[in-house]
């Protein structure tokens, strides 16, 4: 399955994102969006949710040459649709089900009939929600922005 | 040397009912869940998953929970569960730039661009016991302000390189790994990197202390510490595209040090560098200041204290390796010990013999 050519570019940059956005969702938030589709087709187990390590590397002065910082824990599966997408999940942690939703996802997204209606239904409302937090989090750092006052300005020349 | 012995299982199975009757305490009390480790204890979790090189939240509160607070036992049970794991590969590298930041300081600007975010920091407490927690109460929220989250934050190095200031850093390297090869010395940066990065906190804190009191004085200055959020990616070989596959938090520490020059390069300062999982502030930036320590042969400096010697620093800077070792101590060394115990006794009739006859020879003249 290779996806290299330029007319799969689209396709490629969409399920980029669309994996990137399912794997940093809370899954409870994911299984919950997942479960109200309703009915979906039947998928296959490719390959079935399996946990390990991925190394997380760092960057010396963070930008320079790469090293090894540490592990971390990552779960992947692979699905398949009757009608053949196969979809692959690969997400931080070690939950199974997170996996395989991401898997399914990815599988049906590929389908005409189910892209949009996964977009609104999951996507776009998964994304809203990281940006909701990441801004969260920049407001209550933003609250202990440290305002200096020069020497000559607090002289008041 | 000790030697395998026979018995003592009943001991032993009821010695670990023990400890999981000691673990669970009062159980008036109620029992502690992963998710208060987390929430509530999250800088122990943030030790044990840097020292422990296994980033998951929930397996660190378990080894905290399990260990009964000891951190390094938990770092220990971490290790030992990561082994079990396959590797699935290797991230692409951290773009720290790219962090939602929750602490952002520089101490050598004062007006860096993006601003001095103090963030979640014990640097402005009084270190006064606060009272009021010894009861479970309604706590506030923390206040917010407007802020700008479409910005990446600029690297305080990258500003002073761009005036050539201060050095770039290296950006070529072997892609080694200590936990498939095992160390060997001379080590390259990178691979010193990766030992500092798992190493024993304290042991780096105090050979980190021991440059700033002269021993390998480098004279550091916090270029600069970021702490929070970065999404990791990863190239999954079935899809041959990068993915991020999660968000998770570090801290880092650029420290500008001391500077050098030749006959090629005019002075510029130099840097050591530090990063940890979670918020692990006092560890990246011991890592940093021995980091930089360890570079005094590269940089043409006299290598005379402990913090510079690399054999030194590196084989012993591992808090398993290194607790494993002093308590194999408190296994069975019986036969060990009774030959050594027969040496003395043989040693000590043979002294006892030559006095005696000392004695009687004396007497006889």
């Amino acid at each position: 399955m290779s996806l290299s050519s330029s007319a799969d570019a689209p396709a490629q940059a969409r399920r980029q994102r669309w994996l990137s956005v399912l794997a940093k969702a809370p899954i409870a938030r994911l299984a919950a969006l997942w479960e109200g589709l309703g009915p979906i087709p039947a998928y296959a187990l490719l390959r079935r949710p399996e946990t390990g390590l991925v190394m997380v590397k760092g960057r010396i002065s963070g930008s320079g040459a790469p090293f090894c910082g540490g592990e971390m824990t990552a779960t992947r599966a692979a699905v398949r649709l009757e009608s053949g997408e196969v979809g692959i999940g690969y997400v931080g942690g070690r939950s199974a089900r997170h996996a395989e939703i991401a898997a399914a996802v990815d599988a049906l997204g590929q389908r005409a009939d189910w892209c949009d209606r996964l977009e609104t239904e999951i996507v776009a409302p998964l994304e809203a929600e990281a940006d909701a937090r990441r801004r969260a989090i920049a407001a209550r750092a933003a609250a202990t922005k440290v305002d200096f006052f020069t020497v000559a300005r607090e002289a008041g020349t | 040397m000790y030697v395998a012995v026979k018995g003592g299982e009943t001991a032993i199975a009821h010695s670990l009912d023990l400890v999981a009757d000691k673990r669970r305490g009062d159980r008036d009390i109620a029992e502690l869940s992963l998710e208060q480790i987390d929430q509530q204890l999250g800088l122990a979790v943030d030790r044990v998953m840097t020292e422990g090189s296994c980033y998951d939240r929930s397996l660190a509160a378990l080894a905290i929970k399990q260990a009964r607070g000891d951190l390094i036992e938990a770092i220990f049970l971490l290790r030992a569960y990561r082994t079990t794991l396959p590797r699935f590969g290797d991230s692409l590298p951290l773009d720290t730039s790219a962090m939602v930041a929750e602490r952002r300081i520089s101490s050598t600007f004062k007006d860096v661009p993006g601003g001095q975010v103090l963030g979640p920091t014990y640097d402005y407490t009084h270190r006064l016991l606060d009272f009021s927690l010894m009861a479970a109460d309604e706590r506030p929220t923390a206040p917010t302000a407007p802020a700008d989250t479409n910005r990446t934050l600029p690297r305080v190095g990258d500003i002073l390189e761009r005036e050539g200031m201060l050095e770039p850093p290296p950006q070529d390297g072997a892609s080694e790994d200590l936990t498939r090869q095992p160390l060997t010395l001379p080590a390259s940066r990178p691979v010193r990197l990766q030992n500092l990065a798992r190493g024993d906190e304290g042991f780096l804190l105090a050979l980190g202390y021991s440059t700033q009191r002269g021993y390998g004085n480098n004279h550091p200055f916090v270029g600069e510490i970021r702490y929070g959020h970065v999404p990791v990616s990863f190239v999954p070989e079935e899809l041959g595209f990068a993915i991020e596959i999660a968000e998770i938090d570090v801290t880092e520490c650029d420290m500008v040090n001391q500077f050098a020059g030749s006959h090629d390069v005019p002075p510029q300062f130099t840097r050591g560098y530090g990063l940890a999982f979670g918020h692990s502030e006092r560890k990246a930036m011991s890592m940093a200041l021995v980091d930089r320590a360890l570079r005094a042969e590269e940089l043409s400096e006299s290598a005379t204290s402990p913090a510079q010697d690399e054999e030194f620093v590196l084989a012993h800077s591992d808090n398993v390796e290194a607790s494993g070792f002093v308590q194999h101590l408190k296994l069975p060394h019986y036969v060990d010990f009774q030959s050594e115990l027969v040496v003395v006794r043989t040693l000590r009739a043979e002294v006892e013999a030559r006095r005696r006859q000392a004695v009687l020879d004396q007497a006889a003249e």
